[in-house]
């Protein structure tokens, strides 16, 4: 039995996020008038940095705590990182928007905070009731937000359909996790992973598909991604950059953990489906893209496409694949803040404005905006040198050299496919004449835009920190 | 400085050029002019900084030189610079070229002026970067990177159809590159780096060899462009400002011949060995059909661009004869050619300012109005047929005998393609210098204006002095080709003598 400042201290930045929810939420319900936001985003935003800079404290080790349902390792951390930096983000970007909309109550950032403790919890997750748990913690707190805009009916039809099918994806989450505890006796993942070696039962493989089915919901992965288009297009734009943010983070670190840690005897059993998702993805990420006219929703069979390519990596099932997984969903973090900061700009008198034809002849009206989200798109869509090719670089590496061919054929000429829509873009801004102009952004939302493309753009020149903590966290989970 | 080499600071010099277009303010005239001058200052310090490299750099040796390294990504990749004979060539030309781009840029474009200097000078960076990196990872990155600023520059300030012309440019070279992507990563897998000196020595299985070619081949065909995916290229010449066009026919095609000799031919000696018959044959498909095309064209630059594939043909053909000519006339081709057509598409430039069109049958009798222009375009049509005194002849003249020596039926196919070239060039000539001058839009033409003489009149001195004295490029390269091709008759000869073992 560890001492009990022990776990808390392994625990710290969890502990922060339930306390700092609560008495945001308090000081909400007693100080907010009318129940309008007062401060509490920015507090928020305060809370979600200490547990940011505390996960920086315990840089070294890690500890396996809370009767071994918790771990704090590298791995979590680097992901943890990722998924607060994504909230934190989100949150930032919401502050003006949600105020200009009039939804600007105080329930939306404590929900934030409680949606990312679930994140955190998840992806510290060791056994699968702790999986579970952090999951539905996240996902609940997901669908208020989603409908969060609520006399919009377009927002709670997006509500409603994430709850829907993320209920039934739960389910099947269960039966699976349910499946495997049958088969291995064990919720455990290390247990598991000592109870299934050599031949699988087909208890443990129905059990694998439907853990993977499960977790594929929430990484909106084909064919399991039909919610994702409506309800991206549904919630409010920053919960949106939320949801493909924060939420992707934590959803594919625990598909990472899991695989790896619980199943590590069975890579060929999980790999067929991991391909198979990941193969599909890229495609309809790739092709039902090109038709669309909605920026959030190109955004959100974007994020599909790069889920797929981010389990091109996942595919290899080993430490390098890991490791392109980290690099891959670090810097489509980046990518994506930036890209729903680009969307929060689009406002015509007063209006926000979500069809692509509305950024034609951008680069002549506003040049650095122009220049900023060109960066984006063509990051998005893997050239060189921006830092969207050295995620593919990553996550493809160790899949051509664990021999998977045909998925990495199969995966670049998706890619080249993808690129289309996202020189689509490009060509719109710098190519046509112009349309109406866009109102002035927000500070923050400038902000974000600016950091997040220029981190893009300077990638390649220091590369460095980010790829050593990657291998890091990346080793810290074999 | 900082531990960076003369190569860091040529590919770095036209970004702080870059860097402080960016910073001037204001659209008035002044303003524009100043990005201009800016532009054209910076591309001349890199061409002398080039100039102070090649005064460095010992063609006598075959091993690369001026090598700096850096820590970059870790795990085997990293920032790797390097040239030998192969490679400098290509960076002088380059650094040489950039100039005449921004020159003749000066007066035509007119919209945009800061953003399209800015375009040209990363394009600059990164086409240098091309031929200095010795790490492949590094490569890819500056090859790759390259297309961005094209695809901009030609639809920002391309013609009509510059829409598609850019988005086909960009897809087509960017699904060929994709492939040669994976096969850097296969090569990875087995070296462990991508450091190109050590992948120059490491011996890959011939199956696999094969693989990783056909990979390579994909990108640098399409970038040379080889037939039959060569269909971007008149496409993008036609619908690119002047200044595009001459930098994608002189440096932007050259990058494919470049990787053919850096990569393909010493790694994968086997399989480029497996493989010449069918680059021979498309090459020769290449040659005759595209002079053939070319005949038929209505429009100049399309004309023009045809012509590239053709004398891209006879690169490829001389590249796989794998003989010190085959090898040294392809080099001195692409030279050659960077400096003949690029000459050509200035002059498609000059008489395009004039009267908006590129339409062969808009022209005719300009030797009337325009005698300084029908010299130019003279010697450049003639160095654009091969003729002895130009430098067009020594390149085809040399890798026609590289390959006679070992094929000598592919020689004779595409020797129809001087013969046909001639034919097109001429009939290009005649139709719009020579002839009656009844048009009413050329009553009026003025002759070539000092700018335009400064623009053509070393590119002319250079195309006949290599034509009679070819020595210069063709030393600078000699001991790199030596050792290419003593290494890959070597690497042959092993598996002849595996195989003779083994029965």
């Amino acid at each position: 039995m560890t001492p009990f400042s022990f776990a808390l201290a392994h625990s710290l930045p969890e502990a922060v996020l339930a306390i700092g929810a609560l008495v945001l939420l308090m000081l909400g319900v007693f100080r907010a008038k009318d129940g309008r936001d007062w401060l509490i985003s920015e507090l928020a935003i305060g809370v979600l940095s200490l547990a940011f800079v505390l996960l920086f404290f315990n840089i070294q080790g890690s500890a396996v705590i809370w009767s071994g349902s918790f771990v704090d390792d590298a791995f979590g951390r680097f992901m943890k990182a990722l998924a607060l930096a994504g909230a934190i983000g989100s949150l930032v970007l919401s502050v003006d928007f949600m105020r200009r909309e009039g939804i600007d109550l105080f329930e939306f950032p404590v929900l934030v905070v409680l949606a990312s403790l679930g994140m955190l919890m998840l992806i510290s997750a060791r056994d699968l009731i702790a999986l579970y748990l952090g999951l539905e913690l996240m996902s609940l707190a997901l669908y208020v937000l989603a409908a969060f805009h609520r006399d919009n009916a377009r927002a709670s039809e997006a509500g409603l359909k994430y709850f829907a099918l993320g209920a039934l994806s739960s389910g099947m989450l269960l039966y699976g996790a349910s499946l495997i505890y049958g088969s291995a006796g064990t919720i455990q993942f290390d247990g598991i992973a000592k109870e299934l070696q050599g031949a699988p039962s087909i208890g443990a493989v129905f059990g694998i598909v439907f853990l993977m089915a499960g977790l594929s919901f929430k990484m909106s992965l084909v064919p399991f991604h039909m919610w994702t288009p409506d309800v991206y297009e549904g919630a409010p734009t920053p919960v949106t950059a939320f949801f493909a943010s924060a939420a992707k983070m934590a959803a594919v670190a625990i598909t990472a953990r899991v695989v790896m840690t619980a199943f590590p005897h069975l890579v060929s059993q999980w790999r067929q489906i991991v391909v198979f998702t990941s193969i599909l993805s890229m495609a309809i990420g790739a092709f039902a893209a090109i038709g669309q006219t909605n920026i959030k929703r190109l955004m959100a069979y974007s994020s599909i496409g790069h889920m797929g390519f981010a389990m091109v990596g996942l595919a290899a099932g080993n430490e390098a694949g890991a490791q392109g997984v980290l690099m891959y969903m670090a810097i489509y973090l980046i990518m994506t803040l930036g890209a729903f900061a680009a969307i929060l700009s689009m406002r015509v008198t007063g209006t926000y404005v979500e069809n692509i034809g509305d950024l034609a002849g951008l680069a002549k009206r506003n040049g650095t905006m122009a220049f900023f989200l060109g960066a984006i798109m063509l990051s998005l869509a893997g050239i060189p040198p921006l830092a969207g090719f050295w995620a593919k670089w990553f996550v493809f590496m160790p899949a051509v050299n664990a021999g998977l061919y045909p998925l990495a054929v199969i995966g670049v000429l998706l890619s080249t496919v993808a690129c289309f829509y996202y020189l689509r873009i490009v060509k719109l801004m710098y190519f046509d004449e112009p349309g109406l102009a866009f109102d002035k952004a927000s500070p923050a939302v400038t902000g974000v835009l600016a950091l997040s493309s220029l981190l893009i753009v300077l990638f390649s020149f220091w590369p460095g920190p980010i790829v050593s903590a990657a291998a890091a966290a990346a080793h810290s989970l074999f | 400085m900082f531990g960076f080499g003369i190569l860091s600071g040529l590919i770095f010099l036209p970004l702080v050029g870059a860097a402080f277009i960016l910073c001037l303010r204001g659209d008035d005239e002044a303003t524009l002019n100043n990005a201009r001058w800016a532009a054209l200052f910076a591309t001349v310090v890199t061409f002398l900084l080039s100039l102070w490299a090649w005064s460095r750099f010992d063609p006598a040796s075959a091993g690369f030189q001026l090598i700096e390294e850096k820590h970059w990504l870790g795990g085997g990749l990293s920032y790797k610079l390097g040239v030998d004979g192969l490679a400098m060539p290509f960076v002088l030309l380059t650094t040489f070229l950039m100039p005449f781009a921004i020159l003749a840029s000066w007066e035509s474009i007119t919209t945009r002026v800061k953003e399209y200097m800015i375009a040209f000078l990363v394009l600059e960076t990164l086409m240098i970067g091309v031929f200095c990196a010795l790490d492949l990872a590094l490569f890819y990155v500056f090859f790759e990177g390259g297309l961005i600023p094209m695809f901009l520059i030609i639809g920002v300030w391309g013609g009509k159809r510059r829409v598609y012309a850019s988005f086909k440019f960009f897809l087509y070279t960017l699904a060929g590159s994709l492939l040669m992507l994976l096969a850097i990563m296969a090569m990875y897998g087995v070296a462990g780096t991508t450091d190109i000196e050590v992948l120059l020595k490491t011996s890959f299985p011939l199956s696999m060899q094969k693989w990783l070619w056909l990979g390579f081949f994909a990108s640098f065909a399409v970038k040379m462009p080889m037939w039959p995916v060569h269909t971007w290229l008149p496409d993008a010449h036609v619908e690119a400002p002047t200044a595009g066009s001459v930098i994608l026919a002189a440096i932007l095609l050259k990058m494919g011949g470049y990787g053919f000799i850096r990569f393909s031919l010493p790694m994968f000696p086997d399989a480029s060995h497996y493989f010449a018959p069918l680059v021979w044959t498309l090459s020769v498909i290449a040659i005759i059909y595209a002079s053939l095309v070319a005949l038929a064209q209505e429009d100049m630059k399309k004309l023009i661009a045809y012509s590239s594939v053709a004398h891209m043909g006879f690169v490829t053909m001389g590249l796989f004869a794998m003989t010190q000519q085959g090898v040294q006339g392809a080099i001195f081709q692409m030279i050659s050619h960077g400096l003949v057509s690029g000459a050509l598409f200035l002059c498609v430039g000059v008489v395009y300012d004039r009267t908006h069109t590129r339409e062969i049958a808009a022209y005719g009798g300009l030797v009337q109005r325009m005698p300084l222009y029908a010299v130019a375009l003279m010697i450049f049509t003639l160095a654009n047929v091969g003729l002895p005194g130009t430098s067009g002849f020594v390149g085809e003249f040399l890798s026609l005998l590289g390959v006679f020596a070992v094929n000598s039926w592919v020689a004779f196919f595409a020797t129809t393609g001087v013969i046909l070239s001639a034919a097109y060039a001429l009939f290009l000539y005649r139709r719009v210098v020579f002839g009656v001058l009844d048009k009413p839009a050329l009553q009026g033409i003025m002759d070539l204006s000092p700018r335009e003489i400064a623009l053509l009149a070393p590119l002319g001195v250079l195309t006949i002095y290599y034509g009679v004295h070819p020595q210069p490029v063709l030393d600078a390269s000699a001991a790199s080709v030596t050792l290419l091709v003593k290494n890959y008759d070597a690497a042959l000869a092993a598996i002849k003598t595996a195989a003779l073992v083994a029965h």
